[in-house]
């Protein structure tokens, strides 16, 4: 399929690289050359150098053919205008990424309709999503939920004490009487789909799918569920902190710092219950003065990474009891982990699996496409959802009499409201919505997980 | 530098070799010819040497950069060539190697510069790889490689721009693989037609093969002395009108294929390239029109040796070197400019010629106005100056080198213009050039050093200079960077 990507900073660069390696006709559009050359010597793609909005550029890439459109530029009103134009032309698909709250808050749904977007992307919105459900359940490092929030896919890191070390699954699932699945482990730089002979060991990073309640459960009987945060210090004012900030309006207090006093001036305005500081928030003074050592999360959200990064460390030696930070470029990501800071919320990794996801399921034409997209575990692994119709092959087979390819694993069914974590006697059935968990495949449809 | 992937992506090439020498092998068998052994011992060495390279050199990483694009692509077609060679010396047919080499090397930069007296005692299943690989070589045996061989990495286009012609080498669609696809698809279409139309003239199947071979790489090898001269008319024009579409930019029929009409009428390239071909086919036709009886003779025999030298094939009517000076300095320049940028014609190409022009006129002009800002625009979009200087510094290695070349033969004992144009036809793959070597002539008479250096010439100029620079210097070898 060919997409067109409008606009190659940041995020449309790493979209545009996720989308290029699952093998996509990709066209990148940017108005500055240097980006263009750099884009098109690194991946296969084709460059075009002009406008989002010029007519000649948006046809030089071939939008009249083209399945999707993307417009990622760092205007609202120029993604939303070079959709228009795009879809006018014969775009099939077009997504804008709209992140102003102003869209947001109430027009969105207006514009999407008379615009003619097929969807339209706020990495902000979903940066803030993902801190507040880590922070709404602060013992995990990451958290991906699954269609209304039925069934999640939960990481956590394995401590020298943890209980589970050096068991086996097998021996796991028998010690605790809890609904969950360890589906995924991450041990150094390989990825493993475990079977029930598979043994853990500290250090290794797993990933559990389970509802929230039977995790609280679970946790209960480790004796390491934390509470959820109720006071937040964020650092940085930028447009993921307001949409945090909102999120918790009612069921916490918040403190931004900002060093902006207009932006200052904005944020009161608009978060009357939160306190906003203005002042340098990479002065440990002023941290600690703000309540650093008492509050119950901090979240680095500042417009540099290597900042946010910076400011953790010290978060981290002055006990704070959970520290998110947001890290953009995943080269620092990946040297974050290394010195062990694991929560890391990445509104570019965000916006690349929504739109993997989607296209996806624009290339499945029939059958049960791709609802929703995780990669996981640094890509090395995806977490995917799937609507089982009547016509699929798995439909009303019982598991232990489907054969999988390798590396892949079913995580769990959801079946009306009720989450079902799968064992051999159970089955699937027309309707229903199933998690599967799989490294080094690429699944469309879930009739690709069987042999 | 990725050394693996380097040589992997030779032993590719060394495989892709072996399969192209079926065809030669399989008419030979039908001829019934005794190169035939010949060719099947090259397929056996080209087919061994490839799989044992590439089971040593398996890549670790198939990251590269344009480093490696230039290295893969000189060393490729260094191999290529001396794998080529081959069945020549095998069969005893061009019983020395470097004879062979030369023959080879100037099949596949499509320059048709022979050292072969007699063609017509060779065997036709010889003459057939000799025009084969002009075909290989025009479009490109890494292009080639790409459309046919899964590409192991994803910047493929690093070698793509190394070896396609051209000031900028864009893709067609977003994918290498898919565009490279395109190119031999069109390609292979237009050779086609042509062996049909030949076909239509009265050719044999084995003639219009060679021929269309020779004309679709701008190559020029044909099966008789006198090349082009003996045939009918019909024949001479049509041979005429496909040396002008394959001395023209294939993005255009690639926008035909897409039916964007519009844009390739406003194809800057394409209006300077005919413009030329007319003025060209115009003043010489007046020049020369004493020596032949009628003006329909006089326009072919004009149209086809302007197109012969423009799409730098080298194919002849007529002995040319016997026209009037003013005809023949003329020729001389156009063998300078060439074909357009993304064809099969060599030469300096037309859109750098234009480039060269009006950076020159925006010089001038800054004279005189010296605060002035001005951009130079080609096909209606302004240039990146970085492009235009690269233009400038290609200019000066182009005009370097043949100087160099010229002066490193200059103890042969031929006269000043033999030697001239001898650099000049070889540097920009057009084969015939004046004097001694003109059409009438070959390359034979030179010593061994001059043959390997004018071999050398042709690589440096199908490839466009740089990457047989780079393949030379050993500090891109390094292992680390």
């Amino acid at each position: 399929m060919r997409i067109i990507i409008a606009g190659c900073g940041k995020i449309g660069a790493s979209v545009l690289s996720s989308l290029a390696s699952e093998g996509h006709d990709v066209v990148a559009v940017d108005k500055n050359n240097a980006v263009i050359s750099e884009l098109t010597n690194v991946y296969d793609v084709m460059g075009v150098c002009g406008n989002a909005t010029d007519c000649d550029t948006l046809e030089e890439a071939g939008t009249a053919d083209c399945g999707l459109f993307v417009a990622m530029t760092d205007s609202d009103e120029l993604n939303m205008l070079s959709c228009f134009i795009a879809k006018k032309m014969g775009a099939e698909h077009t997504i804008a990424r709209i992140r102003n709250p102003e869209y947001n808050d109430s027009s969105l749904g207006f514009l999407r309709q008379h615009l003619e977007l097929s969807m339209a992307i706020n990495p902000e919105l979903g940066a803030a999503r993902e801190l507040y459900n880590i922070l709404k359940f602060p013992s995990a490092l990451k958290i991906e939920t699954f269609s209304r929030r039925n069934l999640e896919m939960i990481e956590f890191r394995l401590d020298e004490d943890s209980d589970f070390a050096g068991k086996t699954l097998f021996e796991i699932r028998k010690k605790y009487n809890a609904k969950f699945l360890i589906s995924c482990v991450q041990r150094g730089d390989d990825v493993y789909i475990p079977n029930g002979d598979f043994e853990l060991k500290a250090g290794d990073k797993i990933g559990i799918t389970s509802s929230m309640n039977e995790m609280q459960k679970l946790l209960k009987m480790l004796n390491s569920l934390r509470k959820q945060a109720k006071k937040i210090l964020i650092l940085g004012g930028s447009k993921t902190a307001y949409y945090l900030a909102k999120m918790f309006e009612s069921s916490g207090s918040v403190t931004i710092i900002e060093q902006d006093e207009k932006r200052c001036a904005e944020l009161t305005s608009l978060l009357p219950a939160a306190t906003i500081i203005c002042g340098n928030g990479t002065q440990q003074e002023l941290l600690t003065e703000e309540g650093l050592n008492t509050c119950d999360a901090f979240v680095a959200l500042t417009g540099i990474d290597e900042e946010n990064i910076l400011i953790s460390i010290f978060a981290a030696t002055q006990n704070v009891p959970k520290t998110v930070v947001k890290i953009n470029r995943d080269e620092l990501a990946a040297l974050a982990k290394k010195i062990g800071i694991d929560s890391i919320v990445s509104p570019k990794e965000i916006t690349s699996n929504i739109l993997v996801q989607y296209a996806r399921a624009l290339d499945n034409s029939s059958g049960s496409a791709v609802e929703t997209l995780y990669k996981i575990f640094d890509g090395k692994a995806e977490a995917l959802e799937f609507l089982v119709n009547a016509d699929s092959k798995l439909a009303g087979k019982m598991l232990k009499d489907i054969r999988l390819k390798p590396n892949i694993l079913i995580g769990g069914i959801m079946r009306g409201r009720s989450t079902i974590i799968p064992a051999g006697s159970d089955s699937i059935l027309a309707g229903d919505r199933v998690v599967v968990v799989s490294s080094k495949n690429r699944l469309n449809d879930i009739n690709d997980i069987l042999k | 530098m990725n050394r693996k992937m380097v040589f992997y992506t030779c032993g590719q090439m060394l495989l892709l070799e072996a399969v192209l020498l079926f065809l030669p092998l399989i008419s030979s068998f039908m001829f019934g010819e005794s190169c035939a052994w010949a060719f099947m011992i090259t397929i056996g060495i080209s087919a061994a040497l490839g799989v044992v390279v590439m089971a040593l050199s398996k890549p670790d990483t198939t990251v590269i950069y344009s480093r490696e694009g230039f290295v893969i692509t000189a060393l490729s077609w260094l191999i290529l060539s001396a794998v080529g060679a081959l069945p020549f010396v095998i069969s005893g047919e061009i019983p020395s190697y470097v004879d062979a080499f030369f023959e080879t090397v100037s099949g596949f930069t499509t320059t048709g510069a022979s050292i072969l007296t007699d063609l017509e005692s060779m065997s036709r299943g010889l003459l057939l790889w000799r025009s084969f690989t002009h075909w290989v070589g025009g479009m490109g045996i890494l292009v080639l490689v790409m459309a046919v061989l899964p590409m192991t990495t994803d910047r493929s286009i690093h070698i793509m721009r190394a070896e396609m012609p051209g000031p900028v080498v864009g893709k067609l669609v977003p994918r290498v693989r898919q565009t490279a696809k395109i190119l031999y698809i069109i390609y292979i279409i237009l050779t086609v037609s042509e062996i049909i139309m030949l076909l239509a003239g009265g050719m044999s199947l084995f003639e219009a093969a060679v021929h269309a071979f020779g004309t679709a790489g701008t190559g020029g090898f044909g099966i008789k002395s006198d090349s082009i001269a003996s045939y009918s008319p019909y024949i001479q024009w049509v041979m005429t009108a496909f040396m002008i579409i394959f001395a023209a930019n294939f993005n255009l029929y690639y926008l035909i294929l897409i039916k964007r009409f519009k844009s390739i009428l406003s194809s800057e390239e394409l209006w300077v390239y005919l413009g030329i071909i007319v003025f060209s086919v115009t003043a010489v036709s007046l020049n020369i029109h004493a020596l032949y009886p009628t003006v329909g003779e006089t326009v072919r025999h004009a149209a086809f040796q302007v197109m012969t030298v423009m799409s730098t094939s080298g194919f002849a009517t007529t002995d040319f070197n016997l026209w009037p000076q003013f005809s023949k300095s003329l020729l001389f320049i156009l063998m300078l400019i060439g074909g357009c940028a993304g064809s099969t014609a060599g030469g300096l190409k037309i859109s750098r010629a234009v480039m060269l022009f009006k950076s020159g006129r925006r010089e001038l002009k800054k004279m005189l106005h010296p605060r002035s800002v001005s951009s130079i625009r080609l096909e209606g979009k302004s240039v990146e100056d970085s492009t235009v200087s690269s233009v400038g510094v290609y200019f000066a290695f182009f005009a370097a080198l043949q100087l160099m070349f010229f002066l490193l033969i200059s103890f042969e004992p031929f006269d000043f213009e033999t030697k001239v144009t001898s650099v000049v036809a070889c540097f920009n793959n057009v084969g015939p050039g004046l004097g001694a070597v003109g059409p009438a002539g070959n390359y034979a008479a030179y010593t061994d050093f001059s043959k390997i250096l004018l071999s050398i010439a042709m690589l440096f100029g199908r490839l466009e200079i740089y990457p047989i620079i780079f393949l030379l210097s050993p500090s891109v070898w390094k292992k680390k960077v």
